[in-house]
């Protein structure tokens, strides 16, 4: 998942990429920081090295594998994964006994013994701390017997024995004897919500998550029956969806989920399976054998993060994670510096990237004046036309060291790919990727006028486009371009037949070849984007969103459905940390309705949309006279926001003795808890039941925070919390303790056992079943606050008119999960808040930062190149049977009424090529893949092979 | 990872098995391949969402077509798998093999040399 990012960060012309370096220092203001690097030697030029592998190969030194946490060896000559950027070998010092090999093996000259330390200078504007975290080390904890039974493993440890590029190659085996476990144990919350035996207060938020997924990879991995059993304090999977994951594994794979604390893991002597001791739900001790036992561990950051973030001067809390406010999350107590990530606090990826997209807001925001002017700008000269031409084709077939060349017979492969039909020119170089070889390869595309170009080397997924970009270089169209992956699909694979491989990479060759001469020019169509916002919304969300793209110099325009801003934050008072919600709220209105980039319109009603990425344009109806208006713009942004429940349970609506919790907080607001003597909470009420699956995540801290205010206001007051799970994730963790520490009882129910709630003249009567106990306890309550969840907002108007897909529950629906979770799945359109799912102010106010982030990657450039990869509709042979209409998995193709056509707009395009393979008629194709384009690779594979 | 399967595997590059035509695999077969492969994201995964389904059911649309005139519809199969899997992709392709091995050439070749 995250290797097309790497390949992202690596080519992107305005990052500059410095490994294997630290920060010693930083100093100046805002919009001028001074940074002191020290760059650690890797003793191989990042530059001049190709990344393939020879030096590691004859390396003779074995040495412990960190990046498999030591489960098995690489070479002192290493990368720590194929996926690497930048794709550079470096040598470990600590383990190098100085052979001389490496260098001698190396072709591109890239091993250099004598790298020394050095210092570095930069400057730049804005800093964003990211350090991270690392799992905590259970080493400490005896009574786990870490690091003393091989058996006893972490769960980072875990996912690289699941991992297919892991030590076990991605089967099941526990480490002592290689055996496939039969019994699997996870033991949550190691490092995690335990002050008293690592100092760790706070929930890691993200191990019960990963716990669940590990355990159902496990089963799959499994060649038998495999039992998983995960030992827990709670289930925390409060994340969008996450319930619905965790029912998966619970009800259809039957992973036993227990609550229990553990007593120890001892060993079975000789035979390495382990003894868990624990006290289950009643109390009772148990024992159980596992044949492995999985540590949970908890996120914690690194010592040396923690120094460095000191070293800077940026506040850190007490469990060193940086210290930021409720209202501002990616904000350092030092100006000028942002955060994000666990170094901010535990949280999972979708949170991070989040985040990340916020840090990248506030810091971009920063340097508004100074955009664009630091960066590099690519000429491309002007592109010949060859259509008329016929296909002149020039193939380079690569070495890559000995990579290629000391399997496969190169000269012969450049020879047979001379003869092939269309080429005009071949040759063979030691590496096709290295500068110098691009320089020839211009010169002979311009010398041989070659209008096509086939490199036979390694993988198009890391080299195709620079190849291309080389094209561009000398004007020649960048789709005229094939590659045959004669390294990683045959030279690496085939090594132990010379002459298999040499014929493989002729017939490679051939199919690519042929497949060049059909290649046509393509061209990347421009379109102009409209520099303009709409945001959807006048929320906490939205009215973020608008001041983050107003920052960023962008005119917006603020959509709001009431008649004033601020959404349903106005019915909240304060953050579980004490922040003023009303205070902020104001001071957010007018800071909107202030902001000369943004305009704001209120009892607006959006009526119609039409357009795509860069031009929308956008019909409202607004204010009492439904005044009609089409507003243009380039991007939008959703955040409709959510609402609490309305419950139907328990009495609520009958008795006014009954609650929700956003009501509890105004009767303490207003009247004080003084005049209660109890108080019962019920969680859950709306969520995690059958019509409504998933977790509202914010009810549990509501109720912590609502006990906290009434323990606060009056101590003798008796606070029950009846719950299922308690979810008080990451630092809300101290809160939940805190309210524990003050008295506040929390007794734990099932889902089949809810409580009972009857009305008495004088008092409410609560009926709930102890666990412990195991049997019924009454409580007499003067009030009852119902933990009721969130339910989206009804967008069925914005929903529809725009097109926006949302999920059963309303959410709207974001286009990858974990990798882009404030991006929409159709380009240009950018989702925050409770829009997308329940979340606290911080975080809403986090990925409405992001989405202004996102926003403005878009609206800072003048023009969007589209991509030339997309589905063509010859209209007259059309029958217009509407299959592709019906097959496009994003709804693009349309049928005009009134050209009475199908039409593919090329702006929303994906290009997968799912209508070109259902269209009955076959008239839909798609550029680079059309079908001539495959079926002659099938033709020049097999003709030659049969003849 | 450099991880061995047989030679006899060409692999052809498309966006997404969702573009793999019925006419493709077939081509393939009629030119004389002695068996034919997609592999696609895992299901559930599909990178365009459903294109690796519509492949599943596209090639079993094949080997009903291949049934019919007499040849082995099992000559041509779908695989999924994720893009980390090397072991797995190797595993499939020495499965396909040794697969296709069993059944012997494809009898269109033998017919066109005969």
């Amino acid at each position: 998942m995250i290797s097309p990012k790497l390949v992202e960060v690596g080519r992107h012309t305005n990052i500059e990429l410095i490994t294997c370096s630290e920060v010693k220092d930083v100093e100046g203001d805002p919009g001028n920081f001074a940074v002191t690097l020290s760059n650690h030697p890797r003793y191989i030029d990042p530059v001049k090295c190709t990344g393939c592998g020879e030096c590691a190969r004859h390396c003779p030194v074995t040495a412990v594998n960190g990046y498999n946490l030591k489960l098995d060896d690489r070479r002192a000559t290493y990368i720590e994964y194929a996926q690497a950027v930048p794709l550079a070998f470096s040598i470990d010092t600590d383990t190098c006994i100085g052979c001389g090999l490496c260098e001698n093996m190396c072709i591109a000259k890239a091993v250099e013994y004598d790298d020394t330390e050095r210092e570095t200078r930069l400057t730049v504007g804005s800093v964003v701390m990211a350090a991270g975290s690392r799992g905590f080390d259970p080493s400490g904890l005896d009574y786990l017997g870490y690091g003393r039974y091989p058996n006893v493993v972490t769960s980072e440890e875990f996912e690289r024995i699941l991992s297919a590029s892991g030590p076990y190659f991605g089967h099941l085996m526990r480490p002592l004897d290689r055996e496939e476990p039969k019994r699997i144990a996870w033991l949550q919350c190691v490092g995690s919500r335990d002050k008293n035996r690592c100092g760790n207060g706070y929930c890691s938020s993200v191990c019960c998550m990963y716990a669940v997924k590990e355990a159902m990879i496990a089963k799959e991995h499994a060649h038998g029956d495999l039992d998983c059993v995960v030992f827990n304090m709670d289930m925390r999977t409060f994340g969008k969806d996450y319930e619905l994951y965790y029912n998966r594994a619970k009800d259809k794979d039957g992973v036993t989920f227990l609550k229990a604390r553990i007593h120890s893991v001892t060993e079975v002597p000789d035979r390495g399976d382990l003894i868990v001791k624990y006290a289950d739900d009643t109390g009772r001790m148990q024992e159980e054998i596992f044949s492995m036992v999985v540590l949970s561990i908890g996120l914690q950051v690194q010592p040396d993060a923690a120094e460095l973030a000191q070293r800077l001067g940026i506040e850190l809390n007490e469990y060193n994670f940086v210290k930021t406010d409720t209202f501002a999350p990616v904000t350092t107590s030092r100006p000028g510096f942002y955060t994000c990530g666990v170094l901010q606090g535990p949280k999972d990826i979708p949170g991070s990237i989040t985040e990340a997209s916020a840090a990248a807001w506030a810091a971009g925001a920063d340097l508004v004046e100074g955009r664009g002017t630091d960066i590099p700008k690519i000429e491309v000269p002007e592109q010949r036309d060859v259509t008329q031409e016929e296909p002149r084709i020039g193939v380079f077939v690569c070495n890559c060291g000995i990579n290629i060349g000391g399997i496969v017979d190169v000269p012969a492969v450049r020879e047979y790919a001379a003869t092939l039909p269309g080429v005009a020119f071949s040759d063979d170089n030691l590496f096709t990727c290295s500068q110098d070889t691009q320089d020839k390869i211009k010169d002979v595309i311009t010398e041989h006028r070659l209008n096509r170009v086939v490199v036979a080397s390694c993988s198009p997924k890391t080299h195709a486009a620079m190849f291309m970009e080389t094209l561009e270089a000398c004007g020649l169209n960048k789709y005229l371009f094939e590659m045959a992956n004669i390294r990683n699909q045959n030279s690496w694979i085939h090594s132990a037949d010379s002459d298999v491989a040499t014929q493989k990479a002729k017939d490679l060759v051939r199919m690519s070849v042929a497949r060049a001469a059909r290649l046509r020019t393509l061209n990347e169509k421009v379109v102009p984007i409209n520099k303009k916002a709409l945001v959807i919304g006048g929320g906490i969300a939205g009215m973020n969103a608008a001041i983050g793209l107003g920052d960023q110099g962008f005119e917006t325009v603020l959509l709001e459905r009431e008649s004033e801003l601020g959404g349903f934050a106005r019915n909240l008072h304060h953050t579980i940390e004490g922040g003023d919600i009303q205070a902020y709220v104001n001071e957010t209105v007018d800071k909107v309705n202030a902001h000369d980039k943004v305009e704001v319109i209120t009892k607006a009603r959006i009526t119609g949309a039409e357009g795509f990425k860069g031009s929308f344009s956008t019909e409202i109806e607004m204010g009492e006279a439904k005044e009609k208006r089409a507003i243009d713009h380039g991007v939008i942004l959703v955040a409709t926001g959510a609402n609490e429940y309305q419950p139907t349970e328990f009495l609520y609506g009958e008795d006014d003795r009954v609650v929700t919790q956003v009501e509890l907080t105004d009767r303490l607001h207003d009247k004080g808890a003084s005049d209660l003597d109890a108080v019962v909470m019920i969680q859950c009420v709306g969520s995690r039941n059958e019509e409504h699956e998933n977790c509202s995540r914010i009810c549990c801290q509501s109720a912590v925070k609502n006990a906290l205010e009434i323990k606060k206001q009056s101590p003798d007051t008796q606070v029950f919390v009846l719950y299922r799970d308690i979810r008080t994730y990451g630092l809300l963790e101290d809160y939940y303790t805190e309210a524990r520490e003050k008295g506040v009882i929390f007794i734990r129910f099932d889902k089949d056992t809810p409580p009972r709630v009857t009305a008495e003249a004088d008092a409410l009567r609560v009926t709930v079943k102890d666990h412990i106990l195991q049997q019924d306890v009454e409580i007499r309550t003067d009030l009852l606050a119902l933990s009721a969840g969130l339910r989206a907002a009804d967008t069925d108007d914005v929903s529809s008119i725009m097109k926006f897909n949302r999920n059963p529950e309303g959410y709207f629906i974001e286009a990858h999960v974990k990798l882009r979770p404030v991006d929409m799945p159709s380009e240009g359109v950018f989702l925050c808040g409770t829009a997308h799912g329940p979340k606290l102010i911080t975080e809403t106010i986090a990925q409405a930062q992001a989405a202004a982030s996102r926003a403005t990657t878009f609206l800072a450039k003048d023009a969007i190149k589209l991509s030339a990869i997309t589905a063509k509709v010859d209209t007259e042979h059309c029958v217009k049977c509407l299959t592709c209409v019906r097959s496009c998995p994003f709804g693009v193709p349309q049928f005009n009424t009134e050209k009475m056509e199908i039409e593919i707009n090329e702006a929303l395009c994906h290009g997968c090529g799912v209508c070109t393979a259902v269209c009955p008629r076959q008239v839909i194709g798609l550029s680079f893949y059309e079908d001539d384009q495959l079926m002659c690779k099938i033709d020049a594979l097999l003709d030659a092979e049969v003849v | 990872m450099r991880l061995d399967y047989p030679a006899n595997i060409k692999i052809i590059l498309v966006p997404c098995t969702g573009k793999v035509d019925v006419v493709h695999l077939l081509r393939a077969i009629q030119k004389g391949a002695d068996g034919a492969y997609c592999v696609g994201c895992l299901e559930g995964s599909c990178h365009y969402n459903e294109g690796n389904l519509r492949c599943r059911e596209r090639v079993n649309h094949v080997r009903d077509l291949l049934e019919e005139v007499g040849i082995e519809g099992d000559r041509v199969r779908m695989y999924n798998l994720s893009s980390g899997e090397g072991p797995t992709f190797a595993q499939y392709a020495t499965e396909m093999t040794e697969h296709i091995k069993k059944l012997g050439p494809n009898p269109l070749n033998t017919k066109l040399k005969n």
